[in-house]
Protein backbone atom coordinates (compact mmCIF):
# COMPACT_ATOMS: atom_id res chain seq x y z
CA UNK A 1 0.00 0.00 0.00
CA UNK A 2 1.36 3.00 -1.15
CA UNK A 3 0.78 5.36 2.34
CA UNK A 4 1.61 8.73 0.17
CA UNK A 5 -1.33 7.99 -1.90
CA UNK A 6 -3.78 8.15 0.69
CA UNK A 7 -6.32 11.25 2.70
CA UNK A 8 -5.58 12.58 5.83
CA UNK A 9 -9.02 10.85 7.46
CA UNK A 10 -7.80 7.60 6.21
CA UNK A 11 -4.59 8.41 7.08
CA UNK A 12 -5.33 9.30 10.90
CA UNK A 13 -7.80 5.99 11.14
CA UNK A 14 -4.73 3.93 10.85
CA UNK A 15 -2.51 6.52 13.24
CA UNK A 16 -4.80 6.15 15.72
CA UNK A 17 -4.82 2.40 15.85
CA UNK A 18 -1.00 2.24 15.57
CA UNK A 19 -0.93 0.20 12.35
CA UNK A 20 0.85 3.33 11.09
CA UNK A 21 3.70 5.43 12.17
CA UNK A 22 3.74 9.18 11.62
CA UNK A 23 7.49 8.80 10.83
CA UNK A 24 6.60 5.62 8.39
CA UNK A 25 3.75 8.12 6.55
CA UNK A 26 6.68 11.18 6.53
CA UNK A 27 9.34 8.95 5.16
CA UNK A 28 7.00 7.34 2.50
CA UNK A 29 5.67 11.28 1.44
CA UNK A 30 9.70 12.42 1.51
CA UNK A 31 10.62 9.23 -0.61
CA UNK A 32 7.79 10.09 -3.08
CA UNK A 33 8.69 13.75 -3.21
CA UNK A 34 12.42 12.71 -4.03
CA UNK A 35 11.00 10.37 -6.84
CA UNK A 36 8.97 13.20 -8.57
CA UNK A 37 10.18 16.38 -6.97
CA UNK A 38 12.93 16.36 -10.45
CA UNK A 39 10.18 16.36 -13.07
CA UNK A 40 7.75 18.73 -11.20
CA UNK A 41 9.17 21.27 -9.28
CA UNK A 42 6.54 21.87 -7.27
CA UNK A 43 8.37 23.11 -3.92
CA UNK A 44 11.07 25.73 -3.59
CA UNK A 45 12.18 24.41 -0.20
CA UNK A 46 11.92 20.64 1.01
CA UNK A 47 12.76 20.38 5.06
CA UNK A 48 13.18 17.01 5.17
CA UNK A 49 14.45 17.29 8.91
CA UNK A 50 12.01 19.34 10.44
CA UNK A 51 9.26 16.81 8.78
CA UNK A 52 11.07 14.40 10.43
CA UNK A 53 11.00 15.83 14.09
CA UNK A 54 7.97 17.04 13.94
CA UNK A 55 6.96 12.89 12.75
CA UNK A 56 9.01 11.38 15.94
CA UNK A 57 6.81 14.29 17.92
CA UNK A 58 3.75 13.19 16.65
CA UNK A 59 4.35 9.50 17.05
CA UNK A 60 5.14 10.56 20.65
CA UNK A 61 2.06 12.59 21.40
CA UNK A 62 0.28 8.95 19.49
CA UNK A 63 2.26 6.69 22.06
CA UNK A 64 0.92 8.97 24.85
CA UNK A 65 -2.37 7.87 23.88
CA UNK A 66 -3.07 12.08 23.12
CA UNK A 67 -4.65 12.81 20.08
CA UNK A 68 -4.99 16.52 19.01
CA UNK A 69 -6.50 16.35 16.00
CA UNK A 70 -6.94 14.86 12.66
CA UNK A 71 -3.72 16.63 11.19
CA UNK A 72 -1.13 14.95 13.90
CA UNK A 73 1.70 13.21 12.36
CA UNK A 74 -0.15 14.09 8.67
CA UNK A 75 2.57 15.56 6.25
CA UNK A 76 1.64 19.10 4.93
CA UNK A 77 3.23 21.33 1.86
CA UNK A 78 3.04 24.93 2.80
CA UNK A 79 2.67 27.42 0.13
CA UNK A 80 6.06 29.74 0.25
CA UNK A 81 4.01 32.99 1.01
CA UNK A 82 2.79 31.52 4.19
CA UNK A 83 5.32 32.85 6.81
CA UNK A 84 7.05 29.55 8.95
CA UNK A 85 9.41 30.68 11.83
CA UNK A 86 13.07 29.31 10.69
CA UNK A 87 11.92 28.15 7.32
CA UNK A 88 12.80 30.49 4.69
CA UNK A 89 9.81 32.05 3.04
CA UNK A 90 10.72 33.47 -0.35
CA UNK A 91 7.39 34.23 -2.02
CA UNK A 92 8.83 32.74 -5.42
CA UNK A 93 11.06 35.97 -5.40
CA UNK A 94 14.55 36.87 -5.92
CA UNK A 95 13.94 39.52 -3.56
CA UNK A 96 12.75 37.40 -0.60
CA UNK A 97 15.41 34.53 -1.71
CA UNK A 98 16.96 35.08 2.02
CA UNK A 99 13.92 35.43 4.17
CA UNK A 100 13.78 33.52 6.95
CA UNK A 101 10.50 34.61 9.33
CA UNK A 102 11.32 35.00 12.73
CA UNK A 103 7.50 34.11 13.44
CA UNK A 104 4.68 31.72 12.08
CA UNK A 105 1.48 32.83 10.20
CA UNK A 106 -1.58 32.32 12.55
CA UNK A 107 -2.56 29.31 10.13
CA UNK A 108 1.28 27.83 10.69
CA UNK A 109 0.63 28.32 14.12
CA UNK A 110 -3.11 26.06 14.22
CA UNK A 111 -1.01 23.54 11.97
CA UNK A 112 1.50 23.36 14.42
CA UNK A 113 -0.48 23.11 17.74
CA UNK A 114 -2.65 20.24 15.56
CA UNK A 115 0.70 18.28 15.61
CA UNK A 116 0.85 18.51 11.32
CA UNK A 117 4.35 17.84 9.79
CA UNK A 118 5.56 20.02 7.03
CA UNK A 119 7.62 18.12 4.49
CA UNK A 120 8.02 21.81 2.45
CA UNK A 121 7.64 25.38 1.42
CA UNK A 122 5.63 24.77 -2.34
CA UNK A 123 6.51 26.58 -5.53
CA UNK A 124 3.78 29.32 -6.80
CA UNK A 125 4.13 32.86 -8.98
CA UNK A 126 5.91 35.14 -7.68
CA UNK A 127 4.07 37.42 -4.90
CA UNK A 128 1.09 34.89 -5.87
CA UNK A 129 0.86 37.35 -9.21
CA UNK A 130 0.09 34.51 -12.42
CA UNK A 131 -2.35 31.89 -13.40
CA UNK A 132 0.27 29.35 -14.13
CA UNK A 133 3.28 29.41 -11.54
CA UNK A 134 5.32 30.58 -14.47
CA UNK A 135 6.26 33.95 -12.64
CA UNK A 136 7.92 31.76 -10.01
CA UNK A 137 11.68 32.81 -10.03
CA UNK A 138 12.81 29.44 -8.89
CA UNK A 139 11.42 28.33 -12.43
CA UNK A 140 7.77 27.06 -13.01
CA UNK A 141 6.05 23.65 -11.73
CA UNK A 142 4.85 21.46 -14.14
CA UNK A 143 1.42 20.08 -14.18
CA UNK A 144 1.83 15.92 -13.20
CA UNK A 145 -1.19 15.60 -15.80
CA UNK A 146 -0.69 15.13 -19.36
CA UNK A 147 2.67 15.12 -21.08
CA UNK A 148 4.46 17.32 -18.42
CA UNK A 149 4.17 19.89 -21.02
CA UNK A 150 1.21 21.62 -19.34
CA UNK A 151 1.47 24.11 -16.52
CA UNK A 152 -0.15 23.01 -13.14
CA UNK A 153 -2.62 26.64 -13.31
CA UNK A 154 -1.80 29.15 -10.61
CA UNK A 155 -0.79 30.88 -8.16
CA UNK A 156 -0.94 27.69 -5.36
CA UNK A 157 0.71 25.57 -8.74
CA UNK A 158 3.40 24.19 -6.84
CA UNK A 159 0.73 23.00 -3.45
CA UNK A 160 -2.07 21.79 -6.37
CA UNK A 161 0.80 20.00 -8.11
CA UNK A 162 2.44 18.26 -4.89
CA UNK A 163 -1.05 17.09 -3.81
CA UNK A 164 -1.82 15.21 -7.11
CA UNK A 165 1.46 13.57 -7.77
CA UNK A 166 0.98 12.03 -3.78
CA UNK A 167 4.25 14.50 -3.12
CA UNK A 168 2.50 15.70 0.05
CA UNK A 169 -0.68 14.53 1.57
CA UNK A 170 -2.50 18.20 1.56
CA UNK A 171 -1.66 21.55 1.31
CA UNK A 172 -2.30 25.08 2.08
CA UNK A 173 -2.65 27.56 -0.81
CA UNK A 174 -3.89 31.05 -0.79
CA UNK A 175 -6.40 32.57 -3.19
CA UNK A 176 -6.62 35.94 -4.61
CA UNK A 177 -8.55 35.76 -7.88
CA UNK A 178 -8.53 32.35 -8.22
CA UNK A 179 -5.18 30.91 -6.65
CA UNK A 180 -6.33 28.08 -5.06
CA UNK A 181 -9.24 27.19 -7.29
CA UNK A 182 -7.87 27.43 -11.13
CA UNK A 183 -4.68 25.03 -9.95
CA UNK A 184 -7.08 22.76 -8.03
CA UNK A 185 -9.18 22.39 -10.99
CA UNK A 186 -6.26 21.58 -13.38
CA UNK A 187 -4.61 19.61 -11.43
CA UNK A 188 -7.42 17.67 -10.51
CA UNK A 189 -7.82 18.38 -6.88
CA UNK A 190 -9.61 19.41 -4.11
CA UNK A 191 -9.53 23.33 -3.77
CA UNK A 192 -11.55 24.94 -1.46
CA UNK A 193 -11.33 29.35 -0.99
CA UNK A 194 -13.04 30.53 2.64
CA UNK A 195 -15.06 33.29 3.27
CA UNK A 196 -13.20 36.21 3.37
CA UNK A 197 -12.26 36.55 7.00
CA UNK A 198 -12.32 33.25 8.04
CA UNK A 199 -9.11 32.18 8.04
CA UNK A 200 -6.09 34.95 9.69
CA UNK A 201 -4.17 36.36 6.90
CA UNK A 202 -1.55 37.04 9.98
CA UNK A 203 1.25 36.10 8.46
CA UNK A 204 0.47 35.62 4.73
CA UNK A 205 2.60 37.89 2.64
CA UNK A 206 -0.08 40.31 1.80
CA UNK A 207 -0.54 41.01 -2.26
CA UNK A 208 -4.24 42.07 -2.44
CA UNK A 209 -5.31 42.92 1.28
CA UNK A 210 -9.22 43.43 0.34
CA UNK A 211 -8.87 39.86 -1.56
CA UNK A 212 -6.86 37.87 -0.19
CA UNK A 213 -7.65 34.37 1.71
CA UNK A 214 -5.75 31.04 2.59
CA UNK A 215 -7.23 27.73 2.40
CA UNK A 216 -6.84 23.76 1.77
CA UNK A 217 -5.83 22.23 -1.54
CA UNK A 218 -6.56 18.30 -0.58
CA UNK A 219 -7.41 14.68 -2.27
CA UNK A 220 -11.12 14.53 -0.99
CA UNK A 221 -13.52 16.88 0.28
CA UNK A 222 -13.63 15.15 3.75
CA UNK A 223 -9.98 16.42 4.26
CA UNK A 224 -10.84 19.80 2.77
CA UNK A 225 -13.41 19.95 5.58
CA UNK A 226 -10.55 18.97 8.22
CA UNK A 227 -7.64 21.16 7.12
CA UNK A 228 -10.46 24.11 7.21
CA UNK A 229 -11.34 23.10 10.21
CA UNK A 230 -8.28 23.45 11.84
CA UNK A 231 -6.98 27.14 10.59
CA UNK A 232 -10.55 28.79 10.50
CA UNK A 233 -11.81 31.49 13.53
CA UNK A 234 -10.95 34.52 14.39
CA UNK A 235 -7.36 36.11 14.84
CA UNK A 236 -6.48 39.11 17.06
CA UNK A 237 -3.27 39.71 15.20
CA UNK A 238 -5.98 39.86 11.83
CA UNK A 239 -8.39 42.62 12.15
CA UNK A 240 -9.82 41.67 9.00
CA UNK A 241 -10.55 37.88 10.63
CA UNK A 242 -14.49 37.56 11.29
CA UNK A 243 -15.73 37.00 14.68
CA UNK A 244 -18.25 34.15 13.34
CA UNK A 245 -18.64 31.22 14.84
CA UNK A 246 -16.94 28.07 13.23
CA UNK A 247 -19.16 25.46 13.09
CA UNK A 248 -18.12 21.65 12.65
CA UNK A 249 -17.46 21.37 9.12
CA UNK A 250 -17.28 17.70 9.09
CA UNK A 251 -21.20 17.57 10.40
CA UNK A 252 -23.02 18.01 6.96
CA UNK A 253 -20.58 16.46 4.55
CA UNK A 254 -23.30 13.48 4.62
CA UNK A 255 -26.92 15.44 4.36
CA UNK A 256 -27.01 15.06 0.41
CA UNK A 257 -28.36 17.85 -1.78
CA UNK A 258 -32.35 17.21 -2.15
CA UNK A 259 -32.91 20.02 -0.20
CA UNK A 260 -31.28 22.10 -1.85
CA UNK A 261 -31.38 24.80 -4.61
CA UNK A 262 -28.40 25.23 -7.15
CA UNK A 263 -27.67 28.15 -9.18
CA UNK A 264 -26.16 27.96 -12.57
CA UNK A 265 -25.06 31.55 -13.72
CA UNK A 266 -25.35 31.57 -17.14
CA UNK A 267 -22.83 34.24 -17.57
CA UNK A 268 -20.19 31.90 -16.83
CA UNK A 269 -20.03 29.78 -20.12
CA UNK A 270 -18.36 32.38 -21.66
CA UNK A 271 -17.75 32.56 -25.65
CA UNK A 272 -14.10 30.79 -26.49
CA UNK A 273 -15.37 28.49 -23.75
CA UNK A 274 -13.68 25.16 -24.44
CA UNK A 275 -16.15 22.12 -25.54
CA UNK A 276 -15.12 19.57 -23.41
CA UNK A 277 -14.69 21.43 -20.54
CA UNK A 278 -18.06 22.70 -20.91
CA UNK A 279 -19.57 19.48 -21.69
CA UNK A 280 -18.24 18.11 -18.01
CA UNK A 281 -19.40 20.78 -16.17
CA UNK A 282 -22.52 20.45 -17.45
CA UNK A 283 -22.56 16.94 -16.67
CA UNK A 284 -21.36 17.77 -13.32
CA UNK A 285 -24.33 19.79 -13.02
CA UNK A 286 -26.84 16.89 -14.09
CA UNK A 287 -25.06 14.64 -11.57
CA UNK A 288 -26.25 17.03 -9.02
CA UNK A 289 -29.83 17.06 -10.23
CA UNK A 290 -29.81 13.57 -10.27
CA UNK A 291 -28.88 13.79 -6.62
CA UNK A 292 -32.17 15.73 -5.63
CA UNK A 293 -30.78 19.27 -5.97
CA UNK A 294 -33.29 21.72 -8.13
CA UNK A 295 -31.52 23.59 -10.67
CA UNK A 296 -32.47 27.23 -11.51
CA UNK A 297 -31.03 29.12 -14.16
CA UNK A 298 -29.84 32.54 -12.78
CA UNK A 299 -27.90 35.70 -13.86
CA UNK A 300 -24.80 37.49 -12.22
CA UNK A 301 -24.85 40.48 -15.32
CA UNK A 302 -21.36 41.88 -14.43
CA UNK A 303 -19.27 39.26 -14.51
CA UNK A 304 -17.90 40.11 -18.25
CA UNK A 305 -16.53 43.22 -16.30
CA UNK A 306 -14.36 40.97 -13.24
CA UNK A 307 -11.27 40.80 -15.48
CA UNK A 308 -11.09 44.51 -15.35
CA UNK A 309 -11.99 45.44 -12.31
CA UNK A 310 -9.97 42.87 -10.53
CA UNK A 311 -6.77 43.44 -11.92
CA UNK A 312 -6.97 47.22 -11.30
CA UNK A 313 -7.86 46.75 -7.46
CA UNK A 314 -5.48 43.64 -7.03
CA UNK A 315 -2.57 45.53 -8.78
CA UNK A 316 -3.46 49.07 -7.12
CA UNK A 317 -3.38 46.91 -3.60
CA UNK A 318 0.01 44.92 -4.42
CA UNK A 319 1.48 48.36 -5.82
CA UNK A 320 1.20 50.10 -2.28
CA UNK A 321 1.88 46.30 -0.18
CA UNK A 322 4.66 45.60 -2.39
CA UNK A 323 6.86 49.44 -1.56
CA UNK A 324 7.82 47.80 1.15
CA UNK A 325 10.54 45.46 -0.63
CA UNK A 326 13.25 48.50 -0.14
CA UNK A 327 16.39 47.01 0.65
CA UNK A 328 16.40 48.31 4.30
CA UNK A 329 14.87 45.84 6.84
CA UNK A 330 14.65 42.66 5.18
CA UNK A 331 15.34 40.52 1.76
CA UNK A 332 17.86 41.05 -1.03
CA UNK A 333 19.73 44.18 -1.82
CA UNK A 334 21.41 45.28 -4.59
CA UNK A 335 25.04 46.49 -3.26
CA UNK A 336 27.03 49.47 -4.50
CA UNK A 337 24.42 51.68 -4.62
CA UNK A 338 25.23 55.52 -5.43
CA UNK A 339 22.19 57.09 -2.72
CA UNK A 340 19.22 56.03 -1.28
CA UNK A 341 16.92 56.20 -4.03
CA UNK A 342 18.95 54.34 -6.56
CA UNK A 343 19.42 51.68 -3.71
CA UNK A 344 15.71 51.39 -3.70
CA UNK A 345 15.43 51.87 -7.39
CA UNK A 346 17.44 49.08 -8.34
CA UNK A 347 17.32 46.79 -5.37
CA UNK A 348 13.52 46.84 -6.60
CA UNK A 349 14.07 46.04 -10.68
CA UNK A 350 16.62 43.51 -9.74
CA UNK A 351 14.41 41.51 -6.78
CA UNK A 352 11.30 41.75 -8.83
CA UNK A 353 10.40 39.74 -11.55
CA UNK A 354 8.73 41.13 -14.92
CA UNK A 355 4.81 39.97 -13.88
CA UNK A 356 5.23 41.55 -10.49
CA UNK A 357 6.94 44.85 -12.17
CA UNK A 358 4.13 45.08 -14.95
CA UNK A 359 1.51 44.90 -11.86
CA UNK A 360 3.24 47.17 -9.44
CA UNK A 361 3.25 49.83 -12.51
CA UNK A 362 -0.28 49.07 -13.33
CA UNK A 363 -1.86 49.51 -9.76
CA UNK A 364 0.67 52.63 -9.59
CA UNK A 365 -0.91 54.22 -12.36
CA UNK A 366 -4.43 53.44 -11.30
CA UNK A 367 -3.65 55.45 -8.26
CA UNK A 368 -1.87 58.17 -9.59
CA UNK A 369 -3.14 61.61 -9.49
CA UNK A 370 -5.40 62.54 -12.09
CA UNK A 371 -6.51 58.64 -13.16
CA UNK A 372 -7.48 57.52 -9.52
CA UNK A 373 -11.03 58.13 -10.31
CA UNK A 374 -10.97 56.75 -13.57
CA UNK A 375 -9.93 53.55 -12.50
CA UNK A 376 -9.55 52.57 -8.77
CA UNK A 377 -12.64 54.71 -7.81
CA UNK A 378 -14.65 53.33 -10.47
CA UNK A 379 -13.16 49.90 -10.29
CA UNK A 380 -14.61 50.18 -6.47
CA UNK A 381 -18.23 50.82 -8.02
CA UNK A 382 -17.85 47.75 -10.07
CA UNK A 383 -16.68 45.52 -7.09
CA UNK A 384 -20.38 46.89 -5.33
CA UNK A 385 -22.43 45.95 -8.02
CA UNK A 386 -20.87 42.33 -8.79
CA UNK A 387 -22.06 42.07 -4.46
CA UNK A 388 -25.14 43.13 -5.23
CA UNK A 389 -25.29 40.76 -8.06
CA UNK A 390 -24.21 37.99 -5.88
CA UNK A 391 -26.88 39.13 -2.88
CA UNK A 392 -29.54 39.12 -5.52
CA UNK A 393 -28.89 34.96 -6.90
CA UNK A 394 -28.41 34.22 -3.29
CA UNK A 395 -32.42 34.85 -2.61
CA UNK A 396 -33.23 32.40 -5.80
CA UNK A 397 -30.65 29.74 -4.77
CA UNK A 398 -28.39 27.95 -1.69
CA UNK A 399 -25.13 27.55 -3.75
CA UNK A 400 -23.53 28.73 -7.45
CA UNK A 401 -22.38 25.94 -9.89
CA UNK A 402 -20.35 27.10 -12.63
CA UNK A 403 -16.77 26.48 -14.92
CA UNK A 404 -13.50 27.11 -12.63
CA UNK A 405 -11.65 28.30 -15.56
CA UNK A 406 -12.89 28.32 -19.77
CA UNK A 407 -10.39 25.64 -20.22
CA UNK A 408 -7.88 22.91 -19.02
CA UNK A 409 -4.48 23.81 -18.18
CA UNK A 410 -2.68 25.21 -21.33
CA UNK A 411 1.12 24.59 -22.48
CA UNK A 412 4.48 26.17 -20.73
CA UNK A 413 5.09 29.05 -22.35
CA UNK A 414 1.88 29.61 -23.99
CA UNK A 415 0.44 32.78 -22.89
CA UNK A 416 3.61 33.99 -21.50
CA UNK A 417 4.12 36.83 -23.89
CA UNK A 418 0.35 38.22 -23.31
CA UNK A 419 -0.52 38.84 -20.07
CA UNK A 420 -4.13 39.89 -20.65
CA UNK A 421 -4.57 36.39 -21.87
CA UNK A 422 -3.03 34.96 -19.49
CA UNK A 423 -5.65 36.93 -16.92
CA UNK A 424 -8.50 35.67 -19.16
CA UNK A 425 -8.05 32.68 -17.39
CA UNK A 426 -9.65 34.32 -14.10
CA UNK A 427 -12.50 35.32 -15.24
CA UNK A 428 -14.76 32.56 -13.33
CA UNK A 429 -12.80 32.59 -9.92
CA UNK A 430 -12.01 36.50 -9.59
CA UNK A 431 -15.88 37.31 -8.98
CA UNK A 432 -16.11 35.46 -6.09
CA UNK A 433 -12.95 37.09 -4.39
CA UNK A 434 -14.65 40.53 -5.18
CA UNK A 435 -17.44 39.53 -2.88
CA UNK A 436 -15.61 37.63 -0.31
CA UNK A 437 -17.21 34.58 -1.07
CA UNK A 438 -16.44 31.43 -0.25
CA UNK A 439 -15.55 28.41 -3.34
CA UNK A 440 -14.65 25.42 -4.45
CA UNK A 441 -13.22 23.25 -7.04
CA UNK A 442 -13.74 19.73 -6.98
CA UNK A 443 -12.43 17.69 -10.32
CA UNK A 444 -15.45 16.71 -12.39
CA UNK A 445 -13.68 15.32 -15.74
CA UNK A 446 -10.80 15.01 -17.90
CA UNK A 447 -10.37 16.06 -21.75
CA UNK A 448 -9.16 13.55 -24.13
CA UNK A 449 -5.38 14.73 -23.34
CA UNK A 450 -6.10 13.67 -20.04
CA UNK A 451 -6.10 16.97 -18.35
CA UNK A 452 -8.53 17.14 -15.49
CA UNK A 453 -11.41 19.85 -15.46
CA UNK A 454 -12.99 21.61 -12.16
CA UNK A 455 -16.37 22.11 -11.39
CA UNK A 456 -17.07 25.44 -9.46
CA UNK A 457 -19.30 25.61 -5.97
CA UNK A 458 -19.87 28.94 -4.65
CA UNK A 459 -21.60 29.95 -1.84
CA UNK A 460 -22.67 33.08 0.49
CA UNK A 461 -20.86 34.51 3.11
CA UNK A 462 -19.88 32.31 5.54
CA UNK A 463 -21.60 28.93 4.16
CA UNK A 464 -18.86 26.80 3.54
CA UNK A 465 -20.54 23.79 5.45
CA UNK A 466 -23.24 24.22 2.32
CA UNK A 467 -20.12 24.27 -0.56
CA UNK A 468 -18.83 21.26 1.69
CA UNK A 469 -22.18 19.62 1.75
CA UNK A 470 -22.87 19.97 -2.19
CA UNK A 471 -19.31 18.78 -2.96
CA UNK A 472 -19.30 16.01 -0.58
CA UNK A 473 -23.05 14.99 -2.39
CA UNK A 474 -20.90 14.93 -5.91
CA UNK A 475 -17.90 13.36 -4.73
CA UNK A 476 -19.98 10.49 -3.27
CA UNK A 477 -21.85 9.86 -6.83
CA UNK A 478 -18.38 10.13 -9.11
CA UNK A 479 -15.28 9.15 -8.98
CA UNK A 480 -13.11 11.88 -10.44
CA UNK A 481 -11.20 12.41 -7.33
CA UNK A 482 -9.38 8.61 -7.22
CA UNK A 483 -7.50 9.31 -10.76
CA UNK A 484 -3.83 9.96 -10.29
CA UNK A 485 -2.10 11.69 -13.04
CA UNK A 486 0.09 9.07 -15.01
CA UNK A 487 3.39 10.09 -12.97
CA UNK A 488 1.94 8.53 -10.13
CA UNK A 489 2.34 5.34 -12.04
CA UNK A 490 6.53 4.95 -12.89
CA UNK A 491 7.76 6.56 -9.82
CA UNK A 492 6.79 3.87 -6.96
CA UNK A 493 7.85 4.54 -3.17
CA UNK B 1 -2.15 55.82 -26.97
CA UNK B 2 -3.52 55.89 -22.95
CA UNK B 3 -0.26 55.95 -21.64
CA UNK B 4 2.63 57.87 -23.38
CA UNK B 5 6.66 56.07 -22.39
CA UNK B 6 7.10 59.48 -20.79
CA UNK B 7 4.15 58.60 -18.14
CA UNK B 8 6.19 54.79 -18.36
CA UNK B 9 8.89 56.26 -16.86
CA UNK B 10 7.39 58.69 -14.29
CA UNK B 11 4.98 55.92 -13.29
CA UNK B 12 8.36 53.80 -13.21
CA UNK B 13 9.81 56.84 -10.87
CA UNK B 14 6.83 56.47 -8.52
CA UNK B 15 6.53 53.18 -7.95
CA UNK B 16 10.83 52.93 -7.25
CA UNK B 17 11.58 50.79 -10.25
CA UNK B 18 14.60 50.83 -12.25
CA UNK B 19 13.36 50.24 -15.96
CA UNK B 20 16.16 49.68 -18.48
CA UNK B 21 15.28 50.87 -22.03
CA UNK B 22 13.55 47.63 -23.78
CA UNK B 23 11.33 46.98 -20.71
CA UNK B 24 10.39 50.52 -20.66
CA UNK B 25 9.20 49.76 -24.41
CA UNK B 26 7.55 46.65 -23.75
CA UNK B 27 5.76 47.90 -20.77
CA UNK B 28 4.54 51.12 -22.86
CA UNK B 29 3.19 48.45 -25.26
CA UNK B 30 1.57 45.71 -23.08
CA UNK B 31 0.47 48.68 -20.10
CA UNK B 32 -1.37 49.92 -23.26
CA UNK B 33 -3.24 46.79 -23.91
CA UNK B 34 -3.93 46.24 -20.57
CA UNK B 35 -5.64 49.36 -19.72
CA UNK B 36 -7.46 49.07 -23.04
CA UNK B 37 -9.09 46.07 -22.02
CA UNK B 38 -9.97 47.76 -18.86
CA UNK B 39 -11.80 51.04 -21.10
CA UNK B 40 -14.75 48.26 -20.87
CA UNK B 41 -15.15 49.43 -17.40
CA UNK B 42 -16.89 52.81 -18.87
CA UNK B 43 -19.67 51.04 -20.45
CA UNK B 44 -21.50 50.21 -16.93
CA UNK B 45 -23.05 53.58 -15.51
CA UNK B 46 -21.96 54.18 -11.76
CA UNK B 47 -23.04 57.06 -11.29
CA UNK B 48 -24.10 56.92 -7.57
CA UNK B 49 -22.97 53.39 -6.70
CA UNK B 50 -21.18 53.68 -3.32
CA UNK B 51 -17.08 52.13 -4.12
CA UNK B 52 -16.37 48.72 -2.18
CA UNK B 53 -13.31 49.07 -0.50
CA UNK B 54 -14.00 45.87 1.41
CA UNK B 55 -16.21 42.99 1.67
CA UNK B 56 -16.53 43.70 5.55
CA UNK B 57 -18.54 45.98 7.42
CA UNK B 58 -15.41 46.99 9.96
CA UNK B 59 -15.07 50.36 10.84
CA UNK B 60 -12.52 50.33 13.54
CA UNK B 61 -11.16 47.57 15.60
CA UNK B 62 -9.57 48.19 18.70
CA UNK B 63 -7.91 46.09 21.33
CA UNK B 64 -7.20 47.13 24.90
CA UNK B 65 -4.12 48.74 25.55
CA UNK B 66 -1.65 45.94 27.31
CA UNK B 67 1.44 44.94 27.24
CA UNK B 68 2.67 41.44 25.28
CA UNK B 69 5.46 39.70 23.40
CA UNK B 70 6.80 41.53 20.44
CA UNK B 71 9.61 40.65 18.38
CA UNK B 72 12.75 41.53 19.63
CA UNK B 73 15.58 43.94 18.19
CA UNK B 74 18.18 41.21 17.16
CA UNK B 75 15.50 39.18 15.82
CA UNK B 76 13.54 41.94 14.39
CA UNK B 77 17.25 43.12 12.55
CA UNK B 78 18.14 39.56 11.38
CA UNK B 79 16.76 39.71 8.41
CA UNK B 80 18.74 43.29 7.95
CA UNK B 81 20.79 43.35 4.48
CA UNK B 82 22.95 45.66 6.93
CA UNK B 83 23.07 46.81 10.26
CA UNK B 84 25.02 48.64 12.82
CA UNK B 85 24.50 48.91 16.52
CA UNK B 86 20.98 47.50 16.67
CA UNK B 87 20.13 49.95 13.52
CA UNK B 88 19.45 49.44 9.86
CA UNK B 89 21.86 50.99 7.96
CA UNK B 90 21.25 52.68 4.27
CA UNK B 91 23.12 54.27 2.23
CA UNK B 92 24.65 57.83 2.61
CA UNK B 93 21.37 60.45 2.44
CA UNK B 94 23.22 63.72 3.91
CA UNK B 95 26.82 64.72 2.80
Amino acid sequence: MDLASLTIHVLHDKLVSGEVSAMALTEAVLTRLEAVEERLHAYITVTPELARQQAAAADEAFARGEVRSPLQGIPLAIKDNICTQGVRTTCASRILANFTPPYDATVIQCLRSAGAVFVGKANMDEFAMGSSTENSAFGPTRNPWGDLGYIPGGSSGGPAAAVAADACIAALGSDTGGSIRLPAAMTGVVGLKPTYGRVSRFGLVAFASSLDQIGPLTKDVRDAALLLQAIAGHDAHDSTSGNVPVPDYSQELERGVRTLKLGVPREYFVAGMDAEVEQAVRAGIETLRGLGAELVDVSLPHTRYAVATYYILANAEASSNLARYDGVRYGVRTPQTTNLLDMYMRTRAEGFGAEVKRRIMLGTYALSTGYYDAYYKKAQQLRTLFRQDFHQVFTQCDALLAPVSPTAAFRLGERLDDPLQMYLADVCTIPVNLAGLPAMSLPCGFTRQQLPIGLQMIAPPFRETTLLQVAAAFEAATDFHTHKPPLWMGCDA
Amino acid sequence: MLISDTQVEHVARLARLALSAEEKQRFTEQLNAILSYMEQLNEVSTEGVEPTAHVLDLVNVLRDDTVSQTLNADTALSNAPETAHHFFVVPRIVE
